[in-house]
């Protein structure tokens, strides 16, 4: 298991950890004969936006909450834009919004975000000109002297979410940070990610919204019971290739061989009259064009082509469910 | 200043959470009652005497029975206080856990002694408020009604201070160890072992009883809340109030030593430095 864990873990060996707003290095967080977190070593560079993901359970949450400050590792070592946890230095640079997200829904939203101002230890007149800022960008804006109380839970994910931007934090953990929100909140919540990439902030994204992981991340590594599956660019997660599946006429022996020229078949289904619903690997999308001119040629009747991409989730239910098979880590 | 901004926040709570005023509307109520019931001992006082045509002695001295009578509400303003503390304080982190309410806190560059550093003052300034306004209309009403001033009423605001200071810290340090229900559970238990604890030492001296007066120092060791009010009430009453009334559960004869009073203070200390240490190391 160990070699495969080390395989799986990230490792940027160039990389100096000055550049890096997060370094772990065998982080490990048990609870009694639960391990939440089993060995987790990872780096994310600073100014990226990085996607955490994992099934319920797998420790993302414990994972930032050791981060952060919130629960002590059992082992390993971790820095914060390189400082050890828990320095305050590094904590007046960081950013949080919990899952979990519950405030003292007696203040109002302005005077919430005076309160973690000043928490963050801002001056008066960075409040005074900041907080308007941060509603806004969150899009409650005209609410400010309503009680959290009064918020829906959206509202109040929101809210938490200028919280956690309020002081202009170099690196920010945002912790499944959608969970309340309706589609335009979750649109918002995209756009303030991309805005914050855009000014050099470095995102720390857990999330199990693959689609929103895969609309905003740059690197993602995916977690399954506390130990980190894979990592990497989206790009380089995926596999390479596409699969194609064709609804075509005319199917014999001769247009099979035409496929297989192009590409492994993997799934054929006669539909009858000739008929064929079939599945091919190609290495390309580019080769789809050539394969149809192809099928034609050999005396084929195309109905339907789709190609698709394999996604994120196919990825990820793939590693979850194989990782789950092997065990890991017990 | 972290903990300056945190005993804000502790105040403003209780403020907005309208704990503050169902406090002060029960507490002005008992307020009214007992100045009500002060005008009809005194009044009652004045009649016997009368009836009795102005014999040479009272049998029970005036200053006796107004003692008694302001005995009776600092006891009173002594028990609400500490209740009052406790159920203030009982959640006062553990609650802010179970709530989530800390978490965005507690990642703020502050350190975690400064949250309870923070959240103790504020409570201890709602209890000197508490205690002192009380205090004061107690304090008043036998001035007024009873035209009569008790002694060394300074010490004995102090020592009662102290009285519900030593719940606070006790209140504060379950607050870092268990829920805010079982930390509920196990202060009152205390509490009540401090009680009691005081009411056995109080049999034993009226007995003679070595085990029973050995057993309330026990609980005054484990939680020395009754020993306090046993020496604040020791101090605010005349001797011939104390000698009068005997031992009796508001009262004692023995008072704690100042030994005692430093064993205290530094109880408080050490609990507090405690609860610190545990909330530095709990994962939240």
């Amino acid at each position: 298991m160990a070699t495969t864990r080390e395989h799986l873990t990230i490792h940027d060996a160039g990389a100096m950890s000055a550049d890096l707003a997060i370094e772990t290095r065998g982080l490990r967080k048990a609870y009694g004969d639960v391990v939440a977190v089993e060995d987790l070593t990872l780096s994310v560079r600073q100014g990226e936006v990085f996607g955490f993901l994992g099934p319920n359970g797998a420790g993302k949450s414990t994972t930032v909450k050791m981060l952060t400050g919130l629960v002590r590792p059992t082992s390993g070592h971790a820095r914060l834009l390189g400082r050890k946890l828990g320095d305050r230095q590094a904590k007046r640079q960081i950013g949080y919004l919990p899952e979990l997200f519950r405030f003292h829904d007696w203040l109002t939203a302005r005077e919430f975000l005076d309160v973690h101002g000043r928490l963050a230890g801002m001056s008066r007149e960075e409040r005074q000109a900041r907080i308007p800022e941060a509603l806004e960008l969150v899009g409650l804006a005209g609410r400010e002297d309503d009680r959290l109380r009064t918020f829906s839970k959206g509202m109040q994910q929101r809210a938490g979410l200028a919280q956690a931007l309020l002081h202009r934090p170099r690196l920010v953990f945002l912790d499944e940070p959608t969970s309340a929100l309706d589609p335009i909140g979750r649109r918002i919540v995209r756009d303030v990610i991309r805005q914050l990439r855009a000014s050099g902030v470095t995102v720390f994204l857990n999330s199990h919204l693959l689609s929103e992981v895969e609309m905003v991340c740059d690197r993602v590594a995916i977690l399954n019971r506390g130990v980190v599956v894979a990592a990497g660019r989206l790009d380089e997660l995926r596999p390479q290739g596409v699969s194609v599946s064709l609804r075509l006429g005319g199917w014999n022996d001769a247009v099979a061989a035409v496929v297989q020229e192009f590409g492994a078949l993997d799934a054929h289904e006669d539909l009858g009259a000739g008929v064929a619903l079939i599945s091919v690997q190609l290495p390309a999308e580019e080769v789809v064009a050539g394969l149809v001119d192809r099928l034609v040629a050999a005396g084929a009747a195309i109905y339907e082509v789709t190609p698709r991409r394999e996604t994120l989730e196919e990825l990820f239910v793939s590693l979850v469910d194989q990782t789950d098979g092997m065990d890991v880590g017990r | 200043m972290m903990p300056l901004l945190i005993a804000r926040l502790t105040l403003q709570e209780a403020v907005r959470r309208k704990l503050v005023w169902v406090v002060l509307l029960l507490s002005a109520v008992f307020i009214v009652l007992y100045i009500y019931g002060f005008r009809v001992v005194v009044d009652d006082v004045e009649a016997f005497n009368a009836q009795r045509g102005g014999a040479p002695r009272e049998i029970i001295p005036r200053e006796v029975q107004m003692s008694v009578m302001v005995m009776l509400g600092l006891w009173t303003v002594n028990f609400l206080a500490g209740v009052m503390t406790i159920f203030a304080a009982v959640g006062a982190i553990s609650s802010e856990i179970e709530a989530g309410t800390l978490h965005v806190i507690a990642t703020k560059p502050l350190s975690r002694w400064e949250i309870i550093a923070g959240k103790y003052f504020g409570f201890l300034a709602m209890i000197v408020i508490y205690i002192g306004l009380m205090f004061a209309s107690v304090i008043a009403t036998a001035r007024l009604v009873g035209d009569y001033t008790p002694p060394n009423m300074l010490t004995g605001l102090a020592l009662m201070v102290l009285v519900s200071t030593i719940l606070l810290s006790l209140t504060m340090l379950g607050s870092t160890i268990f829920s805010t229900m079982a930390n509920g559970v196990v202060i009152f238990m205390l509490y009540g072992l401090a009680l009691t604890g005081g009411l056995v030492e109080q049999i034993g001296t009226s007995l003679d009883n070595d085990t029973m007066i050995r057993l309330g120092v026990a609980s005054s060791i484990l939680v020395p809340s009754d020993a306090m009010w046993k020496l604040a009430s020791y101090k605010v009453q005349p001797a011939i109030a104390v000698s009068f009334t005997g031992p009796n559960p508001f009262g004692t004869i023995v008072p704690p030593s100042d030994l005692a009073v430093r064993y205290a203070i530094f109880y408080c200390i050490a609990i507090v430095l405690a609860s610190v240490f545990v909330f530095q190391r709990r994962d939240i």
